[in-house]
């Protein structure tokens, strides 16, 4: 069965979108990310514009992250607190990144952006996540475990503004939270993602979150950061498709329930090693594409004439 | 001109038949410039929710001898066409090259090949053929460099399948009557499409007709274009809503399982 996407201007199959939507969200239940990593890129490679498809995502994000943080919400595993202080500054980067991705798409160069970030920062993230995760199971194995200090203390602890986290069992500067939130809420609105992948690893490394908080806090900043994407793309770009983004999270909202459910019986490391190799997946993909000549060394692009 | 009221449904066609003998009936001397009559199957092509690409009959008669060329063109616009080059490993968009009155949909059928109906010139001052659709270029390249960006607009066109990679064919019945389908895939763009027919004759085009054919969305799917673009504030904020809403919905559901 197809149905034609009105702003995606395309024909698609209908159980096709809903299997993507519920396998994406599978993995973002399971994982605690939006899954935009992933769908972003699908959604292009079944010839939605990546305008479209980026700006799309952020509305099934939504969603997805919504259905995911009441999980979370009944385990207690949100720590609002830090969930707004994050949230205020997803706020501003997401408000900045639109703006680099409209003037991107005029100048015909935000493909290239889009997949260099992609390539860099889900490569970053990915090795140091599976190098991390691979350390923690092979020490668990060999049993050699040593207690380390609860966290280490740097340079940002000296920062003005601090804050008790309670859940968090934190006492840091607010700054540093903002900060990240700053920064990943950019890429967020440029990549098409919530930024989950970003955030969790930051939250751990970085801000020294417990691992258990961390998936319902950036899924609950998460909501924010992509609504803020998904009304000024729609302000923007007017490249928001809602029949695409439904049917998307009609998939993605059961799947991430799945996914929820399932990531209670695996450990921490395992989830964050198989994670790792996920997104270690996709970079290579995408760098792969960068690299390699293209079948048409030209493209095109209208300007005008899209519309009504 | 055909006396045929617009037919909503190629299976009108007996009616236009009949019009079509009434008209052939009309003296030669009376054919300022009547040798040709044609009309659609439908004027009109909507854009719903199920829609996949549509098909058109295009059926018509010509008085005397010639063969037949049929141009469809939706609305022009402006494209750039962008070239990438090895920067650094990657492949980077360097060059581009921007053209205007670029159709945005382009097809061509004929009763035999192009180039044996009419000479070059002619097929490129009536835009005959996808080699000589009248793009202007807003920059001046060496001829080289402009023609290879001419040939990446076609090709990326052709690979939509928005510009025809083959002629269609225009079949005669008998000597008078022809018809030939037109394809209109599902990534159609909208708008007011012209349908140009040529009768030709040794090289000579010795009469044109126009129909206007429409595409547009229709039902649901207008309605979403035009909340989107008109109230692109509040179309933003109902798809957040609605996120929210399938988002808890799904939560609550799940909390009773």
């Amino acid at each position: 069965m197809s149905i034609y996407l009105p702003i995606a201007e395309m024909s698609v199959d209908v159980f096709l979108i809903l299997l993507m939507g519920g396998g994406v969200g599978f993995l973002s239940g399971l994982f605690g990310v939006g899954g935009g990593f992933l769908m972003t890129p699908l959604l292009i490679f079944i010839g939605i514009s990546p305008a479209v498809a980026v700006a799309t995502e952020a509305n099934q994000i939504v969603a997805a992250s919504v259905s995911g943080v009441l999980a979370h919400t009944r385990r207690r595993n949100v720590d609002f607190k830090m969930g707004i202080v994050l949230t205020i500054g997803g706020f501003a980067g997401s408000s900045v990144g639109v703006v680099i991705f409209t003037f991107l798409r005029e100048i015909g160069q935000v493909d290239l952006l889009v997949r260099l970030c992609y390539v860099v920062f889900l490569g970053i993230v990915g090795s140091l996540m599976l190098f991390e995760s691979g350390r923690a199971i092979l020490r668990r194995q060999t049993g050699t475990a040593t207690r380390g200090k609860l966290h280490q203390h740097t340079w940002f602890h000296g920062l003005p503004f601090k804050v008790r986290f309670r859940r968090s069992r934190l006492y840091i500067s607010a700054l540093l939270p903002l900060g990240i939130g700053f920064f990943v809420g950019i890429l967020a609105a440029i990549m098409g993602v919530g930024g989950g992948f970003l955030m969790v690893p930051a939250m751990i490394y970085l801000l020294g979150m417990p691992t258990s908080v961390v998936v319902g806090t950036s899924l609950f900043q998460i909501i924010f950061v992509t609504a803020n994407v998904t009304f000024l793309q729609a302000v923007n770009n007017q490249t928001v498709d809602v029949v695409l983004a439904l049917l998307l999270l009609t998939g993605a909202v059961i799947g991430a329930q799945i996914g929820t459910k399932a990531s209670g019986k695996l450990r921490g490391e395992e989830l964050r090693g198989l994670l790792a190799l996920m997104v270690l997946g996709v970079c290579a993909k995408i760098g792969i594409e960068l690299v390699a000549k293209p079948d048409d060394l030209y493209s095109i692009n209208e300007i005008e004439g899209f519309g009504l | 001109m055909i006396a045929a009221s617009r037919t909503s449904s190629w299976f009108h066609i007996p009616v236009v038949m009949l019009a079509l003998v009434a008209m052939l009936q009309i003296p030669a001397d009376a054919a300022r410039n009547d040798a040709l009559a044609i009309d659609l199957s439908e004027d009109l092509i909507g854009i719903s929710t199920g829609f996949t690409g549509a098909s058109v009959l295009l059926f018509g008669a010509t008085e005397g001898e010639g063969g037949v060329i049929v141009l469809v063109r939706s609305p022009n616009s402006r494209v750039v066409v962008r070239r990438k080059s090895r920067v650094a490993g990657i492949w980077v968009n360097s060059d581009e090259l921007t053209f205007d009155d670029a159709p945005g949909f382009y097809h061509a059928a004929a009763s035999a090949p192009l180039e044996e109906l009419l000479p070059e010139d002619l097929r490129r001052t009536n835009q005959i053929g996808v080699d000589h659709i009248g793009f202007k270029p807003h920059a001046f390249l060496s001829a080289d460099e402009e023609k290879a960006f001419r040939a990446a607009l076609v090709r990326n066109k052709q690979r939509s399948g928005l510009y025809s990679t083959q002629n269609g064919r225009v079949t005669f019945q008998g000597s008078r009557l022809f018809r030939t389908r037109l394809e209109l895939p599902a990534n159609v763009p909208t708008g007011k499409y012209a349908v140009e027919v040529f009768l030709v004759n040794n090289g000579q085009i010795v009469d044109r007709s126009t129909r206007e054919l429409s595409v547009r969305k229709v039902g649901l799917e207008a309605k979403v274009t035009e909340f989107a673009f008109e109230q692109a504030p509040l179309y933003g904020i109902i798809a957040v809503l609605i996120a929210l809403i399938a988002g808890w919905f799904a939560g609550f559901v799940f909390r009773k399982v």
